[in-house]
Parts: structure tokens; sequence; C-alpha cells
């Protein structure tokens, strides 16, 4: 079975789908990256799926329990790229994906990311020292 | 009274043994028709065509224009209505191009004893080949006209980009499902393409909003947001938003702002808090 | 070779995403706009998994077709032998399910296409039929 590649980037999980997803692959995509949010304390996942011709309610019912698990894991899922016509027929299917935050691109989704995560900054630099540890010039 | 075969090729040799003066008279017919529209020389060189081409289809033994062995001349037909009707020749100048071949047989058919059968018989081969070319010249004009109202869609639909990560769309006259469809779908391209986070749909130009040009506009805003986009609709006359109410049409929670010019200070009084934060 | 129909199997997970491509190369080739090919291809997997989740499985038929007035268009029959649906209203009820899903399926796809068929028995099996046309 193939599997998605979740990677790190700074603070961010991404995962670009690149494959038509069989629904077994969507799940074990789903489980992953709960592992991982968990192994590596990021703070925000990505997932790309400009890729994808299509999103069904299985795909987006997915994509939805991703979203809410990493927030349970204190970790902020965006989802980027979705294609016009994907969206126009998610409409038509009835799936508006409530919960889920998106973006246009992975650049405007990890500006999301970081905007949102940006307030509470104050709070987490004494206990987090690689963010703080950056010099300041 | 339709042609037999050995009349056809009888035809045939007529056509061809008065080719000279047949296609010289046939030719000052159309051109007195077209009143000059198109030159003398022009015409001379189809009507030289057209003529061989109905003395090869009828040498052939073609007794209706629909024969196998009349494929050439319908091509041939085909073309000419097709070239007129994009000259903006009228149905009638068209047909008449051919209907002026019967006149100009006339002149040269003579007076033997079944002159008069022969005649009408081809008479009637004439007709059917100008009610084909009057056919195609009417299936030509519907698909110029539907390639213009194409066109007419596109051109009123411009999607601009108004600031940076600000697309608009101003939507003027009358929106109805197949329109507000291609808007919707080239509205949600642009977002992409420019990597737009926000969109504003000014309808001030709208004259009327019906439950489903509204439904149409509704799903474009849901389908955006879920591509990571908001939309804000603008230029509501205070008429459309009585109709939206009374046809109980929820906007529920999308922005609506009074003009295109307020949307766009909305967009981006939230654009700068946005990045004051950052 | 265009004309013809083609028929799969639906047992299995991979069997679903041979479907969606099946279904996406006929729309590609019926000349269907990117939309209605991405409507019909969404249809087209809601309804080949409820087949293999509902149905236990069953078969998927693509068919090019033509309206009466010519226009292009693709058919896709998805048949089971499982154990039908006894209360089609509630089955094409937005957001009910009876298997653990959004409940969007039937209802969802029937939005999605043109045409929308439905026979079903009890304890014999479901047989939907869809058609979308080119606009």
């Amino acid at each position: 079975m193939e599997r998605v590649p979740v990677l790190k980037i700074g603070d961010i999980l991404l995962v670009s789908i690149q494959i038509d997803m069989e629904d077994q692959v969507a799940l074990q995509l789903q489980e992953d990256l709960a592992e991982r949010i968990v192994a590596t304390g990021v703070g925000g996942v990505i997932i790309d799926i400009s890729a994808l011709d299509i999103v069904d309610s299985f795909v987006g019912r997915t994509l939805a329990t991703i979203a809410s698990v990493s927030r349970v894991l204190d970790a902020e899922t965006v989802v980027v790229g979705m294609r016009p016509a994907v969206a126009i027929t998610l409409v038509e299917l009835g799936l508006s994906l409530p919960g889920i935050r998106t973006a246009l691109n992975v650049e405007l989704g990890i500006a999301l990311l970081s905007a949102n995560r940006r307030p509470e900054m104050p709070d987490i630099v004494g206990d987090e020292d690689d963010q703080a540890a950056v010099p300041t010039p | 009274m339709p042609l037999s075969p050995d009349e056809a090729r009888r035809f045939a040799d007529l056509l061809e043994s008065h080719a000279e003066p047949l296609t010289a008279r046939w030719t000052e017919l159309v051109v007195a028709s077209l009143r000059g529209r198109l030159s003398g020389a022009e015409l001379h060189r189809q009507t030289t065509d057209l003529r061989r081409g109905f003395q090869s289809a009828l040498s052939a033994g073609a007794i209706e224009v629909t024969d196998g062995a009349a494929d050439e001349l319908r091509a041939q037909l085909s073309e000419l209505s097709s070239n007129r009707a994009r000259q903006g020749f009228t149905a009638t100048e068209t047909a008449i191009s051919i209907y002026a071949l019967k006149e100009a047989v006339l002149d040269v058919i003579g007076d033997g004893d079944d002159a008069l059968r022969l005649y009408v018989a081809f008479s009637a081969f004439v007709d059917r080949a100008a009610l084909f070319t009057f056919d195609s010249y009417v299936r030509i004009r519907e698909s110029l006209i539907a390639d213009q109202a194409e066109q007419l869609l596109e051109l009123s639909t411009p999607v601009v980009k108004l600031w940076e990560g600000v697309v608009a769309v101003p939507l003027v006259g009358t929106l109805d499902s197949a329109r507000a469809q291609v808007v919707m779908e080239r509205l949600l391209q642009t977002l992409v393409d420019t990597s737009s986070p926000y969109a504003i749909i000014d309808i001030t130009g709208v004259p009327a909003v019906d439950t489903q040009v509204a439904q149409h506009i509704l799903k474009t805003v849901v389908a955006a947001r879920l591509m990571g986009a908001d939309c804000i609709i603008s230029g509501i006359r205070p008429q459309i938003a009585q109709t939206i109410v009374a046809l109980g049409i929820e906007f529920g929670d999308i922005a609506t702002k009074a003009s295109l010019a307020d949307a766009l200070r909305y967009v981006l009084s939230r654009n700068g808090n946005k990045s004051s934060r950052s | 070779m265009n004309e013809e129909s083609q028929r799969l199997p639906v047992v299995s997970d991979q069997d679903v995403v041979r479907v969606r491509q099946l279904v996406r190369t006929a729309a590609v080739a019926a000349k269907l706009s990117l939309v209605d090919q991405t409507k019909l291809v969404t249809a087209a997997s809601e309804l080949a998994r409820n087949t293999l989740v509902y149905g236990g499985g069953g078969h998927v038929e693509v068919t090019p077709t033509r309206s009466e007035r010519g226009k292009a268009g693709i058919r896709i029959v998805f048949s089971d032998e499982g154990p039908g649906i006894a209360d089609l209203d509630l089955a094409f009820t937005d957001g009910y399910t009876s298997g653990g899903g959004l409940g969007l399926g039937l209802s969802g796809a029937r939005r999605l296409v043109d045409e929308f068929d439905i026979v079903t028995a009890v304890g014999e099996g479901t047989t939907i039929t869809v058609v979308k046309w080119c606009r």
C-alpha cells in the first residue's frame, strides 16, 4: 500500500497528497499525522491537496478528522490548494468542511499559521528555547 | 419530377458545351442581385467553380443533391453559404446565387421537343441545391450567433485584480444561471492564479436577482471559502435587498457592503490588521 | 472502442480508485467540462463506495452515450446484490447514514449528476443509474 509522506519544516508538518488515495491510505495518513504531531511537537499542519482532482465525502471526512485530532494535540491544520472545480463540487455535494481552515496555497497557509501563533509568543518564549535562541540583530 | 440519370448526363453535356455564355449570364445575374457588394471577378470565379461542380455531379449520375455523386457539389455549396454568412449577406441573397443558374440555363436550353420537361426536372435539382445552401446558411449563422454569445459572455464577466491580494468581479446586466456559473468558475480560478485571498463581487449593475442567481452567488462564496478566500458582496440595490429578504434567501455571515469602494476599504482594513500583527 | 461500455468489479478499496480513473477517462473523452468531470467522478466515487460498503461489492459499468438531441454524455450503472435499501426517503436524507459516513453519499451524488435512477429491493440488491450530459 502506498503511503503519503509527511515532512517536517520548522514548526510545521507538511503533507502533499500527490496520489489518488485509496480509503485505507487516507486512514493511514490520519494515523501517521497524529503520531508525528506528538513526536515532533509541531504547532501546525499543512495539507496540500492541489494535486487532487477530486475530494469525495470520505476524503473530506478524513481531512475534518485530521483537523479535529490535531487541534486536540495543540496543532492547527490548514488545508491548502483546493482546486476551483473541487470546491464547486464539494458545495454541490453539501460538504462545507466546517472546522477546517483553508488557504489558497502553501505560502498563504504558512502565513495563516504564523499569524495565529504569533500572539502566543510571549507566553511560550520562556518554555521553548529553540525559538528564543534565535539571536536578535 | 426528378431527373433520370440519363437526363442528368444530358444536362452535364449542356453545362459543358455552353460553359462560357452560361457562366457569363449566371455571373451577371448574381452580380445584379448582390448590388456590387462582391466584385464581378470574384463572383465569376465562384460561378465558374459551381458550374463545374454541377456538371461533374450530374455527369456522375447524381439525380438528387443528397446523392453520393454530389458530395463535391455539396461541399462547394456549404463553403459558399459559409462565406456569404460571414460576409453578412442575407439568406435570400445567398440562395439567389444558386437560383440564378435556372435563369441562365433557360437561355441556353434551346427549344427541343422535351426541353420543357428537361428544364422542369433540372429546375427541381437546382431548387434542392438552393435549399441545401439555405439550410447550411442557417446552420452557419446559428453557430456564428452562438460563438458571439459566448464571446459576449467572456467580455461581460471580467475578473480584475483590484489590489494586491484582492480581485473583483463587477457584474453588469442580467445574470442567468449559465452566466452565473461562468462567473463563479472564473472568479475562483482567478483567486488561485493571483493567490488573492479576497474577492469582491459587485452587483451594482445587476437589475434583478432571482432565487437561482442568489443561490449561485452563495455557492460561489462558500466554494471560495473552501479554497481559503473570502468574498464580499457590494452594490446591493435597495430593490434587490427587498427581493432577497422576500425570497427568504439567507446571506448568513457573508460580508455585504454598499459600494465597491466600501468593500475595498473593508478588505484593506482587515488586511492591514493582519499585517500589523505579523 | 470509444462507444463501448466498460465494466469493473467493485470488491475492494483499489477498485473504487479504478472506477474513479475509468470514469475520469470516459468523461474527458466525452468532452465534459472540467467542473462536470469533477462532479461526475466525485459522484462515481461516492456510489462505488456505497456499492462496496453497503452492497457488499458489485459491478460498475461506464458507457458513453448520446441524448435524443445528440448531446454527448456518460452513463454509469452501479449494481450490487446486497441487502437493498428498505427506506429510500430516509436513505436520501442529507446527513442520514447507516454506515458511519457523513450521510451525503446518495443525496450528494444525486445533486452532482443530471439523471439519477435507483432500483432497489430488500434482500435482492440495488442498481443505481446516473447520467451526466455535456453542457
